[in-house]
């Protein structure tokens, strides 16, 4: 069997470096201007968001693993108007990869996916995903009929594509070679309180905060 | 409440009616894994530009995406059979029922009054005891003269209570679906 150490390199090209889960999310929310609404997949993608400030327009899951691309879609069909981020981990992303084809044939204008790629189970105790092996989650996308699927080479790479997705009239996914550490906190989990407060921060309930 | 005739046919029919009650209730968002007695109301939703209706490639997904509607501001329907509800218990636990969505729900009921695949005979006996461990709100329709009613007011209920409801077709609505000689 192949070790992830020998494969890591070139499993998603040459020039990739891993970058921080944390750091990436603070780093792509600072760009949101335009009350984009995020969507924060189970674990670790959910608790980063989570600290990286409390947006009243970013939903928190908990619990319904492989869901947040779903979720962010039917975001993006009920308000055409508004960007929507939907942040996953490679692990959800490998238990419901149909979504991506889902994604692709009912192609939002306003949707970006972005994928947080450790190659790990990192919340249940590192154990390997598929992606430390074999899987490639942009080849998977673009066989999947995402066309604009890229990794990231680096964080100006990054900032590059996510300036490109959120202007594209056409679903994109971004992927990124993370490094293995957990979040810096966690989710405060009051279910409730996340969707009331979500749905007042993209308008859906309440007075809209922002248009 | 009167059930008028569908345009086009002399009797009204169960799937005319509950198209009629998912546009009176601004219900414009429907996914769905395919189900053979599902076709006639999949074909009136695909026909009617009220609706954006699209196939999804697992029903956990088809309910995230109405989750998602919803928040947003657009109500949705799942729509799938038996075996395909049986695939939901976590994702109704952790998204609609703990966040209180109104997901909306319509299972094609296999499994029972004539059913010839003993596995689908086998998980039909899930599907209640899931929906009644998580309180969820279900109602089987066997009448036809009581199909709008019971849906109306699912539906109605469901968006006043931010609850998950479930409207079972029983074949003694829709026909099901038997084994051809």
């Amino acid at each position: 069997m192949t070790s992830p150490a020998n494969t890591s390199s070139t499993r998603h090209g040459s020039n990739t470096t891993p970058l921080n889960r944390f750091e990436i999310t603070k780093r792509m929310v600072e760009k949101l201007t335009r009350g984009e609404a995020v969507i924060g997949g189970i674990g670790n993608s959910n608790f980063d968001l989570w600290c990286s400030g409390q947006r009243p327009e970013n939903f928190y899951m908990l619990g319904s693993m492989g869901l947040a691309i779903p979720i962010a879609l039917g975001v993006a069909l009920a308000q055409p108007n508004r960007r929507v981020i939907a942040l996953e981990g490679d692990g959800s992303l490998l238990m419901q990869l149909g979504c991506l084809s889902t994604v692709a044939i009912r192609a939002p204008k306003n949707l970006t996916i972005v994928v947080m790629d450790n190659g790990i189970y990192q919340i249940t105790g590192s154990q390997q995903t598929a992606t430390a092996a074999a899987v490639d989650l942009v080849a998977v996308a673009r066989a999947s009929g995402l066309s604009e699927s890229h990794w990231a080479a680096d964080e100006a790479d990054f900032d590059t594509l996510f300036a490109a997705a959120q202007e594209r009239r056409a679903p994109s996914l971004i992927a990124l070679r993370i490094d293995d550490k957990p979040a810096v906190g966690q989710t405060e989990r009051d279910p409730n309180r996340i969707r009331d407060q979500f749905m007042r921060g993209i308008g859906a309930k309440g007075n809209p905060a922002r248009s | 409440m009167a059930i008028e005739p569908q345009a086009g046919t002399q009797q009204p029919t169960w799937s005319g009616v509950l198209h009629r009650v998912l546009v009176a209730n601004e219900v414009r968002l429907v996914t769905y894994v395919p189900d053979n007695v599902l076709k006639p109301l999949l074909a009136a939703v695909h026909g009617d530009p009220f609706f954006d209706a699209f196939c999804v490639t697992r029903e956990e997904e088809g309910l995230g995406i109405i989750c998602g509607a919803w928040m947003g501001g657009m109500r949705g329907v799942l729509m799938m059979q038996t075996s395909g509800f049986a695939t939901l218990p976590n994702v109704l636990a952790s998204l609609p029922t703990a966040f209180q969505i109104p997901a909306l729900m319509i299972v094609s009921e296999r499994g029972t009054l004539g059913e010839f695949n003993y596995g689908q005979a086998l998980v039909c006996k899930t599907m209640r005891p899931v929906l009644d461990s998580l309180a969820i709100e279900h109602h089987t329709c066997t009448r036809l003269d009581e199909l709008e009613f019971v849906a109306d007011r699912t539906i109605k209920q469901a968006v006043a209570t931010q609850a998950p409801a479930c409207l079972i077709l029983s074949p003694l609505l829709t026909g099901g679906k038997v084994l051809k000689a």
